[in-house]
């Protein structure tokens, strides 16, 4: 990156600062030790690989991104079945609400992941490969060269993308099932009277869910919704067991220890590595906590809740 | 070499803590021995998760009380620890966990003239309880911390009407109520504490011969056999029986803690979801 930055073995050797008398001290010889090293870092945390660690970052801001509305998607849907009044759609609403309640979530990750990419590859089977057969065969998963997704000759970049996508359905689902099951709740917990008074106003059925309904539910969703954003910013470590090369993998590869034959051998590193990933979730949840609450505040404005109270009695 | 259902049970059953056959099926997978071998993994997420939760719960007590101090020397390292605990994801604490107790010397401390092994803690037998020990007693604390603040003032008026005072005011009227409030979260707590105890084996800490818990067996069979049909579902069915178990005992003890009220005001334990730390 640095025009100095040529020949890193050389740098890591040369003086640039020497204050005898602090080097002799032996409480503060640390201080000219860190001048020292200070040119050699900055080349080593812009070398291309660290590049490639500071993007894993925004793969993991953008699989939030992704999934935060996918999954409100999927929670909405899953929220609105279980209410229906037809008992098949309720039914499939609620299972898929109770069903990842008893199973460690970990499970459905590793679980979805296989089963999507096989379940895709066996659609395309049947679609592209001569006769179509069972691709569950002793201890293999076969279908023809063509039914791979994505195609063995595709670039690593659509391999790197198709992992993603994976991964963000997976989350989508799963965290889907958490979120149908706050807001099935929520829509619960709006007050009887207000639906009733809309019919008495000669609502139809779907003008009191879109009018009354679902503006009025949030207030009573935001507290579940902002613990599962919560969750699901702490669950973005697990892409790693997805196979997608998130933060976790690139501070696994760039701690690791590294010989005389890379460019910056250094010893172990992965402790400072990692504890670089804490500080960044700390900051990002403390952050989330404070949005939560300005949001909380605003959404309580008006309503007929302890915390809508409170804010009509403070400005009173 | 075909074995029925129970000499694989008998093969396999204490598998996963070093009894019994130690080379594990590597073809002609039966269901039997799925069953078997997830069920025998699932002895190290109730170790875990028994051990944990237990510890935890006198740590969560002694924080929870911390962060009500008035002393801010006592205040602030209470809060700090809920925050780095409840703020960071299970599965970070893990790896740096496991990197930290990598770096302690192999050979072993000297302090005093008394030699201390160091080897043991970065096994996950102890690591990873000693993360999850030090997790849940974070996530319990913010429960009661939260329950000890909903006690009713008139409780504590009516005990301090009585001549409570201190100790005895804590230990009879505010202890107790504590407990009765926080109870539903805390089953929640200890149900997805549960659940967290199957990252141990995909995180920071390795398995050695091939011990390992109940999803690591699962994760064996799928990567083996390329189907995720059978080994996944059944982890899950071993975990639904278990938060079932976990849900009916915390309600017995919310039973006793609620025993002197009408059945009308009672506190009942509804399942909320949590499922990542």
């Amino acid at each position: 990156m640095f025009s100095y930055c040529a020949d890193p073995k050389a740098l890591a050797e040369s003086v640039w600062v020497s204050i005898p008398w602090l080097e002799d001290s032996r409480l503060l010889s640390w201080v000219v030790d860190f001048f020292n090293s200070l040119p050699w870092m900055s080349c080593y945390l812009t070398s291309a690989k660290h590049v490639d660690f500071y993007w894993s970052f925004v793969t993991v801001l953008l699989l939030l991104a992704i999934t935060a509305p996918a999954a409100l998607g999927m929670g909405f849907m899953g929220a609105t079945a279980a209410r229906s009044h037809v008992a098949p759609v309720s039914w499939l609403g609620k299972i898929y609400i109770w069903m990842v309640r008893g199973v460690p979530d970990i499970i459905f990750f590793l679980f979805f992941v296989i089963a999507l990419d096989q379940g895709i590859e066996y659609v395309k089977n049947l679609a592209v490969c001569d006769g179509g057969a069972w691709p569950w065969q002793g201890l293999e998963f076969r279908v023809c060269p063509e039914a791979k997704v994505p195609l063995a000759k595709s670039s690593a970049f659509w391999h790197q993308a198709y992992g993603f996508m994976l991964a963000v359905v997976t989350f989508a689902i799963v965290f889907g099932a958490f979120v149908a099951n706050v807001i099935y709740g929520a829509m619960l917990a709006v007050p009887r009277a207000q639906l009733e008074t809309a019919e008495a106003y000669g609502m139809s059925r779907a003008q009191v869910f879109r009018r009354i309904l679902v503006p009025q539910m949030w207030v009573y969703a935001l507290p579940g919704l902002g613990n599962l954003w919560m969750i699901l910013i702490k669950a973005t470590p697990l892409l790693f067991l997805l196979g997608v090369k998130d933060i976790v993998y690139f501070a696994r590869e760039l701690g690791g220890s590294k010989t005389q034959a890379y460019e910056y051998p250094h010893g172990d590193w992965r402790l400072w590595y990692f504890l670089g990933l804490m500080v960044f979730y700390l900051v990002f949840t403390r952050i989330s906590e404070i949005g939560i609450g300005k949001l909380t505040r605003k959404l309580s404005h008006g309503q007929a809740t302890a915390g809508g109270e409170a804010l009509r009695k403070a400005a009173a | 070499m075909s074995m029925t259902c129970w000499e694989t049970v008998q093969a396999y059953g204490l598998r996963s803590i070093g009894i019994g056959e130690n080379l594990l099926p590597k073809s002609d997978f039966t269901i039997c021995q799925q069953f078997t071998l997830i069920g025998s993994g699932m002895i190290w997420n109730l170790y875990f998760g028994v051990l944990a939760l237990t510890f935890g719960f006198f740590l969560a007590n002694a924080i929870a009380l911390a962060r009500s101090a008035r002393n801010p020397l006592i205040r602030k390292p209470a809060d700090w620890f809920v925050f780095v605990f409840r703020g960071s994801p299970l599965f970070i604490q893990f790896f740096l966990a496991y990197e930290a107790l990598v770096l302690l010397p192999k050979g072993g401390i000297d302090i005093l003239g008394i030699h201390l092994d160091t080897s043991w803690t970065t096994r996950a037998w102890a690591g990873a309880l000693l993360v999850l020990f030090l997790n849940t007693a974070a996530y319990s604390a913010e429960i009661f911390h939260g329950a000890l603040k909903s006690i009713p003032k008139g409780d504590l008026e009516a005990a301090e009407a009585y001549g409570m005072t201190g100790w005895k005011k804590f230990i009879r009227i505010e202890w107790p109520t504590m407990l009765r409030l926080g109870w539903p979260a805390y089953t929640n707590e200890a149900i997805f504490l549960f659940h967290a105890t199957t990252l141990v084996y995909f995180s920071g800490f390795p398995a050695f011969a091939q011990k390992g818990d109940a999803l690591y067996y699962a994760n064996y069979f799928a990567d083996k056999t390329f189907n995720p049909f059978i080994p996944y579902p059944i982890v899950g069915f071993y975990f639904i029986c278990l938060t079932l178990l976990v849900t009916f005992v915390y309600g017995r003890v919310n039973r006793r803690l609620n025993r002197h009220l009408p059945s009308n005001v009672r506190s009942k334990i509804r399942l909320r979801p949590q499922l990542i730390r």
